[in-house]
């Protein structure tokens, strides 16, 4: 068999360093989901509140965010505020930053629909038996729109997964340049490392998400 | 803000930006094609196709762009399948987008009730008949809005060419602060081009989306 530079992975403590680096990514990932989730559903929830300045508010946050690929919000908190405002950003505070305030956008659409997909007559049944708003919301609506929610924010943990691959553009060290470190230290001794360690990079992003969307399709089978 | 820096680098820009829509739009018809051959497989229940289709989704949907590119950009030379970096952005948007469009194709044709299908058969239609004019139709109106959804995704998703030295907005922008220090006119105008790209495509977007709206008049 020819060399495909596998053999690459297993010199020193190659292979420990790109779990290593696969742990930054995942650990970005998690900080900015946790956030996203718990900051997402507060404004999800708001999203009905009748104000119209709230509204207005809550819409061009979700239309900005949204519409801007995430690396130039990477860029422009990595390298604009900072020139702006002066202050001091390590590349993995301004990635929890960026991802957190994506995640939050998209979170709150995700409740937004939930809430919005319980039918009226819901509703309506809840207060036809007397139960307050506070109730009707706590007792009827909350608790089918979580069932809903639970498989789409799962969902929203493997997109974020995808999404920390982006850190590496603002100088973050994580699988990928451990990757590219590793290619670079070996590339006399090994001409073919990028093969086998870029498809190693490969798998253990797959290994790390397929198994989350995985449950995240089977609960939405159970609930649905 | 230094307007002249501005002027003079907006042709360099509406270059990059020239080049980001040309594989962005490459990359997505391709990626409608995949798709549409991915969901071809899939309903006719070819076997064998059928289970590669399958990997190929799984694969693509749970892994990031970003190191797809640098598989092909960088790994498959190695073993002697050599692209430039345009082919390589135009392989990878479509390796991603496939999947998506495969799935958005497939919620369409799901959401059709068997009735339209076996009144098509009953009436004397064939099976490629059926698809044509009963069972397509409808399933593209339903999927219309993950579809458009799915453009606007891959449009963004361009915004990593950069990292295999394409020269598109990302790689002049990041260029320019590099050069320059005038990061805040440089992500100024990324901003702004990036907005001239997706905004009409998301605005074009909703309106097709209403214009195909009739798959759901009448149930």
């Amino acid at each position: 068999m020819p060399d495909m530079g596998f053999d690459v992975l297993w010199k020193g403590k190659n292979f420990l360093r790109l779990l290593g680096g696969l742990g930054v990514a995942l650990k970005i990932s998690l900080i900015s989901v946790l956030i996203s989730i718990i900051l997402g559903t507060v404004l999800g929830i708001l999203w009905h509140h009748n104000n119209l300045f709230i509204k207005a508010v809550m819409r061009s946050y979700l239309e900005v965010i949204r519409i801007m690929p995430q690396l130039v919000l990477l860029f422009i908190v990595y390298f604009g505020t900072t020139r702006s405002f002066g202050w001091d950003l390590s590349g993995e505070t301004a990635s929890v930053i960026v991802f957190s305030l994506w995640g939050t956008a998209e979170m709150s659409d995700l409740v937004r629909g939930a809430i919005i997909s319980i039918p009226a007559h819901q509703y309506e049944s809840a207060f036809a038996l007397g139960l307050g708003k506070a109730q009707v919301y706590l007792y009827v609506i909350l608790p089918q729109a979580i069932r809903r929610l639970i498989p789409l924010s799962i969902n929203l943990v493997t997109r974020m997964i995808k999404t920390t691959s982006l850190v590496l553009m603002i100088g973050v060290v994580e699988i990928i340049k451990v990757a590219q470190q590793i290619i670079e230290a070996n590339r006399m001794s090994s001409k073919n490392a990028a093969f086998g360690v870029y498809l190693t990079v490969f798998v253990m992003y797959f290994l790390a998400c397929w198994p989350i969307s995985l449950l995240a399709r089977k609960l939405e089978k159970r609930w649905r | 803000m230094d307007k002249e820096f501005i002027k003079q680098y907006i042709p360099l820009y509406s270059e990059a930006a020239l080049l980001t829509v040309k594989i962005g739009f490459l990359g997505i018809a391709a990626a409608i094609i995949i798709g549409l051959v991915c969901e071809t497989i899939v309903y006719f229940k070819i076997p064998v196709l059928r289970r590669i289709v399958s990997v190929y989704i799984e694969l693509s949907r749970n892994t990031p762009l970003l190191i797809q590119l640098f598989f092909i950009y960088y790994g498959l030379p190695k073993i002697g399948i050599r692209t430039d970096a345009q082919m390589c952005g135009i392989a990878g948007l479509a390796f991603l987008g496939g999947s998506y469009m495969a799935e958005a194709f497939r919620s369409g044709v799901e959401a059709i009730d068997v009735i339209q299908e076996e009144s098509a058969y009953s009436l004397g239609l064939s099976k490629l008949q059926t698809v044509r004019y009963v069972l397509l139709p409808q399933a593209i109106s339903i999927s219309a809005p993950a579809l458009i959804a799915n453009v606007i995704f891959l449009l963004k998703e361009t915004s990593v060419f950069s990292a295999i030295s394409l020269m598109d907005l990302m790689f002049t922008a990041k260029d320019l602060i590099g050069l320059y220090y005038n990061t805040t006119e440089s992500l100024f105008l990324l901003v702004v081009f990036y907005l001239l790209i997706l905004l009409p495509v998301s605005v074009i977007g909703s309106l097709i989306e209403r214009r195909l709206r009739h798959a759901g008049y009448g149930v």
